[in-house]
């Protein structure tokens, strides 16, 4: 293990480190454009040249080697002049159109200019004209001028996702970023090249012109678009409803963590937010012949509790069935089990959609099962037919179900829950199931509590709260203890951390970072 | 210094091409010489000796560079041979590839031989099409022969030897970008380490010579090393193809023993000046070189006396300038070139080459500001020792030897909008220039 020393602190790395790599360890930021950890070294950038004592020229520290007793200096002055110089030279033929760009703000020319730059222009020609603003695939729109060629996009899609729609054309200061002719950049994850873009030439589309970044809130969530569990920050900002269509949710971003997607998101999961405000179930409703017969939320618990209260002291406990939901979080789902199962006894408990298809999966981050916490689920230890208690329903043996979620628009499905004695719908978006229900029960999304949810490999990652819940929607955890208290079981959880703790044993700070792998011989029973 | 004839003895003879011809009159002998009596070692013992030098440029020891290449390696190891010669004032190599060819192959095989390799490409200036040709001729007689091939001379020694004709790219003579353009990709020199000694051509140990290197290899080995290091001066073995251009009177390709006084190959060989003017300047080795002024023309021409003078003998593409020559309008075509054939890969370069032009441009047509030269010196400065390969340092150091040799005339300039030397002609002999 080499022993580096940085600006006079020494760090023990393995041999293969970089420079760039070792800096980090301790905390010194070297800039950068070209580099990014995912993504073979280019080198091309030299915005990160260091100077090694011995060597007689500056060293980019992106691909040298660590070695050991190498002394490395990045605060000398002709570091600091290598990196004005390489600023200005990136900057002569750069439009300087901040005020458009919806970069500003996010943007590391912008960043290193303000902490390493700050030199007076001597540019005093005409600068060169490219192509400007043309979409390249279905979510992004590119700029030439606006490009400094770092090709981190190129490399992405040559080394990352292996589909080769990028190159770099011409020579000299007219290369420029262009697509390979008969190409169109739409694959998976064509999405990633907009957060690796450290200027403005790579923007989304969806995105472009809606926000000022710094009027963008953030917040650690989970993507809930397939079983893997990516992470991402949620961008909102809910102080401007009117901004993007009453939309909140702006955009997502991908959140580095190294045993799940490492920087990457799908576009699938990165487009796939706009549930959060669109289509939703804004209030708890009581329903008769699809006509609204109730609203708010006493009324509509009270009728609910009754309903499964009087199944109960008349029929028993196999009479209720219910169907929870891959949907929900880990501290949802263990409520359910403790209420309906542990406490009430019900047998007829399921939470998989036998119907639902399976979609695009690669060896990449892509499932097929598109729901975030099977995995959970199956441990919650929910595991009961869902054909069964749908028949069951069917035949009246069940008089009270109970669905979270689920929109279950197969014709045999639909018409069970169309014979249900009592349906009660629990969720986010109206659906096939919520049509039929004779209570909806307006649930918060992801993007409104907080919780766990447990990928496809077993790891246990926490999602939290970016907006309040829309109007009057509840986080089911919420819904769910007031339910039960009504029913007669006072529960003694405030938040989701509550159940967390009793069924981890810790909190969630504990959970680390990055979550942790659920061990199963840990998980409820 | 008597002249010495290694290279260039068969130039303009067209009976040299043909292989039975060239192997009546001693050809193929040091390759014979190789596979039948020298082991491996010794040839490149003969190669270190011989105080051979780069002749591409850069001027590293040939031999000393063969052993850098692992022994025992799993993968196959190449030669590749740099003929993409287009470093401007160079034209040595088209005259070796026209007129003698099977030298080329012989050193080529002699290397082969040497380090172990098996396989040779020869990637070729795309504009070469006719040297192009005659080689290819060349290569299949050889192989007809029985010369190349499974058996080379008969010898339990497989050689098979491929040209790749570049496609117009002044990078791809880059030793690392030409191997990157040989694999199909963009001529993109690659980040060092690794050399290309170790991961060079399809990451497996490849030997990149220029032409004239390999094409002393031959004489080198039938001579032997010694005898080539004392036709040269010390620490540069033997002689140079020299590449003379400008306003002298016989330009052309001179070979000269290493250490010849820069004056002599002016004024002995290529006849002095164009119409007796007087010298005003000199590049001595393709334009990437600093420049000299007349007054430093006595430097003996091997690679360490420019090192000192702070220029480089590079390709030996020597440049004369005349006292007529505005050095302004001169270093306009140079920093246009550079800016035409910077590969853009990294920043300084890039966009360092293109500024250079821009303003040495605006200099010429008059449109100056006063700060254009501290602002040339400026940014030439912060393209040297910066960048990814030599191309950025090559299009710098001209500019800040000019602004250094010549800074009157650039300050003239500057502060007139106009060029002294135009003035200066058009008033001393308006009959002169009528005439012209």
């Amino acid at each position: 293990m080499p022993t580096i020393t940085i600006d006079g602190q020494s760090v023990n790395v393995p041999a293969g480190t970089t420079i760039i790599q070792a800096a980090e360890k301790l905390g010194i930021y070297i800039p950068r454009y070209c580099y990014h950890p995912g993504l073979p070294v280019a080198g091309s950038c030299r915005m990160c040249l260091v100077e090694v004592e011995k060597l007689p020229k500056l060293q980019i520290a992106c691909h040298t080697a660590a070695t050991d007793g190498m002394n490395v200096i990045t605060t000398s002055a002709p570091v600091q002049q290598a990196r004005r110089a390489m600023l200005e030279f990136l900057l002569i033929n750069h439009p300087l159109d901040c005020p458009v760009c919806d970069q500003s703000g996010e943007c590391d020319l912008q960043n290193f200019y303000m902490e390493f730059g700050q030199y007076d222009s001597h540019f005093l020609e005409n600068k060169i004209k490219k192509k400007k603003a043309y979409p390249i695939g279905p979510h992004v729109i590119l700029d030439q001028e606006r490009c400094i060629l770092c090709t981190r996009c190129t490399r992405f899609c040559e080394h990352v996702t292996k589909t080769h729609e990028l190159g770099v054309f011409q020579r000299g200061n007219r290369s420029v970023i262009d697509l390979h002719p008969g190409k169109v950049l739409d694959n998976q994850y064509s999405g990633n090249v907009i957060d690796i873009c450290p200027v403005g030439a790579l923007l989304e589309r969806d995105f472009r012109f809606q926000c000022r970044v710094w009027y963008l809130g953030t917040q650690e969530s989970i993507c809930t678009g397939c079983a893997r569990g990516c992470n991402t920050s949620i961008h909102f900002n809910q102080l401007r409803p009117g901004g993007r269509m009453g939309r909140r949710v702006y955009r997502l971003k991908p959140r580095f963590n190294p045993y799940v997607n490492k920087w990457w998101l799908c576009d699938e999961g990165r487009f796939g937010y706009r549930f959060i405000d669109e289509d939703r179930i804004e209030a708890p409703q009581l329903r008769r012949q699809g006509r609204v017969a109730g609203t708010g939320w006493k009324s509509v618990l009270d009728e609910v509790s009754n309903a499964i209260k009087s199944a109960l002291e008349k029929f028993g406990s196999s009479s209720i069935g219910v169907i929870a939901s891959p949907q929900l979080s880990n501290e949802e789902l263990y409520l359910i089990q403790k209420i309906f199962v542990e406490l009430m006894g019900v047998e007829n408990i399921g939470f998989s959609n036998p119907w639902e298809q399976h979609g695009y999966q690669d060896d990449f981050l892509v499932r097929a099962d598109k729901n975030p916490n099977t995995r959970g689920a199956e441990l919650a230890g929910l595991n009961g037919d869902v054909r069964a208690i749908l028949e069951k329903t069917a035949s009246g043996e069940i008089k009270v179900l109970y669905v979270f979620r689920h929109g279950f628009s197969n014709p045999g499905a639909r018409d069970a829950l169309k014979k249900a004695g009592y349906l009660i719908f629990q969720g986010t978006n109206w659906n096939a199931s919520a049509a039929e229900a004779h209570a909806v029960l307006a649930a918060a999304t992801h993007a409104e509590k907080d919780g766990t949810f447990t990928n496809f490999e077993g790891r246990i990652q926490r999602f939290k709260q970016a907006l309040l819940p829309l109007e009057d929607s509840r986080p089911d955890v919420e819904i769910l203890i007031d339910l039960a208290r009504r029913l007669g079981y006072p529960l003694v959880y405030l938040t989701p951390e509550d159940l967390f703790m009793e069924w981890r044993g810790k909190s969630y700070d504990d959970l680390g970072a990055f979550g942790e792998p659920v061990e199963v011989t840990a998980a409820p029973v | 210094m008597p002249i010495v004839k290694l290279l260039s003895e068969n130039f303009g003879r067209r009976e040299a091409r043909d292989i039975r011809w060239y192997r009546d009159h001693g050809g193929y002998e040091g390759a014979r010489k190789c596979l039948f009596e020298l082991t491996p070692e010794q040839v490149v013992q003969e190669v270190i000796d011989s105080n051979l030098r780069g002749l591409g440029g850069a001027g590293f020891p040939t031999g000393r560079k063969w052993t850098f290449v692992p022994q025992e390696s799993k993968k196959p190891k190449f030669l590749v041979v740099n003929a993409d010669e287009g470093e401007p004032g160079t034209f040595k190599d088209r005259q070796i590839l026209t007129w003698d060819p099977h030298r080329l192959l012989e050193g080529m095989m002699i290397c082969c031989y040497a380090v172990g390799i098996h396989t040779a490409f020869i990637y070729i200036r795309g504009e070469y099409v006719r040297p192009a040709e005659i080689l290819k001729q060349a290569m299949a007689d050889a192989y007809r022969e029985g010369v190349l091939g499974p058996r080379c001379l008969g010898k339990d020694f497989t050689l098979d030897i491929f040209v790749h004709e570049g496609a117009g790219a002044y990078i791809c003579g880059e030793e690392s970008a030409l191997l990157e353009s040989l694999e199909g990709k963009k001529g993109w020199p690659r980040l060092r380490p690794p050399f290309p000694a170790i991961e060079g051509l399809f990451a497996c140990p490849t030997v990149i010579n220029n032409v004239e290197t390999l094409s002393h290899l031959p004489r080198i080995v039938v001579n032997g090393g010694k005898w080539f290091a004392e036709v040269g001066s010390p620490r540069n073995g033997g002689t140079r193809l020299f590449c003379l251009s400008g306003n002298v009177k016989r330009p052309g390709v001179y070979e000269l023993p290493m250490g010849t006084p820069l004056r002599e190959l002016i004024y002995e060989h290529g006849g002095g000046m164009l119409d007796d003017k007087a010298l005003k300047a000199v590049i001595p080795g393709g334009v990437s070189a600093p420049v000299l002024a007349a007054k430093e023309i006595d430097v003996p021409l091997d690679f360490d006396s420019l090192i000192k003078l702070g220029s480089m003998l590079g390709s030996g593409g020597v440049v004369a300038m005349d006292e007529d020559v505005c050095m302004v309008r001169a270093l306009q075509v140079i920093s246009h070139f550079f800016a035409h054939e910077s590969c853009g890969q990294c920043t300084p370069c890039r966009e360092g080459t293109g500024w250079l032009e821009k303003i040495v441009t605006r200099l010429v047509e008059g449109q100056a500001y006063s700060q254009d030269l501290p602002n040339l010196m400026r940014v030439a400065g912060n393209m040297i020792g910066t960048s990814i390969c030599a191309l950025s340092d090559a299009a710098a150091l001209p500019v800040r030897s000019f602004l250094h040799k010549f800074n009157s005339e650039f300050e003239y300039h500057a502060q007139h909008r106009r060029c002294d030397v135009e003035e200066r002609k058009a008033t001393a002999t308006p009959l002169a220039r009528s005439a012209v």
